[in-house]
């Protein structure tokens, strides 16, 4: 057992940008180590991807069968397998994305081991960080067993430089694949109905989240976002229970953006919250639990009922307006 | 359809975190429960699922210590036909594999046609049991669903993908969904249904085969650092609002 793999990821032909960012996380491992960095690609005729890195891994290795090509976590688990079985490689490392989320676990089982999911930060040892409790707590977590160690990264952890430069040559490996073996017929990627409102583009975001309580109560931030000139935006379960439309949703599954001006009510700040709005040049937050995670990503936090602040905000900036 | 919701019991959301004394989780005492956010839509999806097609059963699952039951209960109150609780006093000293293992064991013996899970614990957020629950059963999966069909032999889903991106995948039985949020509409267990949860079946079964020693371990769980330096605004909510406009109109300049 040996070397670190980083397990890279891409649809029809375009890196998924979070591959780099497992790919540091794997470089650095590493280079901790002692160890070789090795990657993967997995596809149909990915062989000819251009790289998109200044940092090179020892070799890439270009997993592919016609089977590849859409992806299933039959298909990708049993070629991957083959792999990982033929460079017995001590640490297998992904990027946390969706994809990954399907079949990684599936493939660390194949070999009698656990995912060490989302995690946030290598330390020496080594340890493994992960957020507990929608981030209210970190864990380290140490791999404990004698086969490989799997881990996927979170979004935003590593650094990734970006780069269009830089050259791979890839080395192909065909694993043994039986089209039988796939159960699941995946169809076309869509969205739902056009977006009418479209918050990439607001500079200034007022966003509201489960601390509102009930949705006769959306009036009270509804009113700040009027009285700012402000978009509303909503977290996941605002969206969940239909009070806003989805399209208002902040987060990994809604937009991602970027404004002037975040100010999140009665958010907590879970991870897939943040990657939709870390962007924000300057970030308010008002929430009653002086621990809640979304104050780590805040550049101004307010610890209080939103029920009492909100109301004053919006009368002073009507004040301050007129 | 014969369905096995897989339901995990976790700390209420407000409830307040005190770190154990030995540092390696959080202390229990005081702690108030409920169900795992997504596992309630799993369990709306399965009766759903079982309005709509007329027939067949909804069994839910949980693994862990005597406290769960009152959630298995209000499942039975809301809907569901039989509960089974796993004995497992100490969750912490497994890994997923080994609450995957103890799940599927129980399961097995059940042969469903359809297992559901939630997409991820509030608690502990790994986001596996349900695929390593499919793996070792050795039935197909799909992660991170919004909506089930059945189509006659199988299913079709709905997969949520990043950025608002869905996909349709279509399997056949049995399989194993993990369910993600917001895809129905959940429902209030009523007096009628609290009243009869009473009189169904909630059995106590404990794992036969023994757990294997865990790959992964947790050391240490502390509070986060922060990354950012925030600056705490402080006072009445009028003299907070008179800063915050200060800093919307000089820093932020959005007034
Ligand atoms: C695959 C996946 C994708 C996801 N995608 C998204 C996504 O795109 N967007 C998203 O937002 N989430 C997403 N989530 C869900 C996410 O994990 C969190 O569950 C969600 O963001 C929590 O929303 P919240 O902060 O509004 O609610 P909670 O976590 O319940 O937080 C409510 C907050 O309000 C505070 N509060 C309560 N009352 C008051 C009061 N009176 N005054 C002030 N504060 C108060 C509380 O202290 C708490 O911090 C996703 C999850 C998964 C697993
Ligand atoms: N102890 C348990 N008992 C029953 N189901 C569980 C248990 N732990 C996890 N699950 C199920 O697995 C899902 C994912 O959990 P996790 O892998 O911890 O994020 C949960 O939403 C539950 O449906």
């Amino acid at each position: 057992m040996s070397g670190v793999l980083v397990v890279m990821e891409q649809r029809s032909g375009t890196w998924n940008r979070m591959s780099f960012e497992a790919l540091a996380a794997g470089l650095d491992l590493a280079a901790k180590l002692g160890l070789e960095c090795t990657a993967a690609i997995v596809g149909d005729a990915v062989q000819s991807l251009p790289w998109q890195s200044d940092t090179q891994p020892k070799t890439v290795y270009a997993v592919e069968d016609s089977l590849l090509k859409d992806y299933t976590s039959d298909g990708f688990v049993t070629a991957l397998e083959q792999l990982i079985r033929k460079l017995q490689p001590g640490y297998v490392l992904f990027p946390h994305t969706y994809q990954v989320r399907d079949f990684a676990p599936a493939l660390a089982t194949r070999f009698g081991q656990v995912l060490i999911s989302d995690v946030i930060a290598i330390h020496d040892g080594p340890v493994f960080v992960r957020q507990l409790l929608q981030g209210k707590l970190n864990a380290d977590y140490r791999h404990s067993s004698t086969g490989p160690c799997f881990v996927s990264v979170q979004a935003g952890s590593f650094r990734a430089e970006a780069s269009s430069g830089g050259s791979m040559s890839m080395e192909a490996f065909a694993p043994a694949l039986e089209s039988s073996t796939i159960r699941n017929k995946p169809g076309e990627r869509f969205r739902e109905s056009a977006q009418t409102v479209d918050l990439t583009a607001a500079p200034l975001i007022v966003s509201v989240g489960r601390g509102i309580g009930e949705q006769d109560n959306l009036p009270v931030v509804e009113e700040l976002a009027t009285a700012l000139g402000a978009e509303l935006a909503a977290s996941r379960p605002i969206c969940d229970n239909g009070w806003l439309p989805m399209e208002r949703q902040v987060g990994s599954s809604g937009q991602t953006v970027s404004p002037k001006l975040y100010l999140a009510v009665g958010i907590s700040g879970a991870i897939q919250h943040l990657v939709g709005m870390k962007g924000a040049k300057t970030v308010i937050a008002i929430n009653k639990d002086e621990n809640a995670p979304i104050f780590e990503v805040a550049d101004y936090g307010i610890v209080g009922d939103l029920f009492e602040i909100v109301p004053a905000l919006t009368k002073a900036i009507q004040a301050a307006k007129s | 359809m014969k369905i096995v919701v897989a339901i995990k019991q976790v700390p209420e959301r407000d409830a307040p975190i005190r770190i154990a004394a030995d540092g390696r989780w959080i202390e229990e005492g005081d702690l108030s429960y409920t169900i795992n956010e997504p596992d309630a839509y799993a369990l709306e999806e399965a009766l759903q699922l079982k309005e709509k097609t007329g027939s067949g059963e909804v069994i839910v699952v949980c693994a862990g210590p005597e406290r769960v039951e009152s959630t298995l209960r209000e499942a039975l109150a809301k809907g569901a036909d039989r509960a089974i609780r796993i004995e497992a006093d100490d969750l912490q000293s497994l890994d997923t594999l080994g609450v995957a293992s103890i799940l599927a064991e129980a399961i097995k013996a059940e042969s469903p046609d359809l297992i559901l899970t939630g997409l991820q614990s509030d608690d502990l957020g790994l986001g596996q049991t349900g695929v390593v629950l499919a793996e070792l059963l050795a039935i197909p999966h799909a992660t991170i669903i919004m909506q089930v069909e059945p189509t006659g032999a199988g299913l079709k889903v709905k997969r949520e993908l990043e950025d608002g991106w869905f996909q349709h995948v279509e399997m056949p039985l049995p399989a194993l969904l993990t369910i993600q949020s917001g895809g129905n509409k959940l429902r209030y267990a009523t007096l009628m249904g609290i009243k009869k949860a009473k009189t169904k079946e909630l059995k106590t079964v404990s794992p036969t085969t023994p757990p294997t020693a865990p790959a992964i371990t947790l050391e240490r769980v502390y509070l986060p650092e922060k990354q950012k330096k925030t600056e705490m605004l402080t006072g009445s909510p009028d003299e907070i609002a008179a800063r915050v406009v200060e800093k919307l109109k000089f820093e932020v300049r959005a007034l």
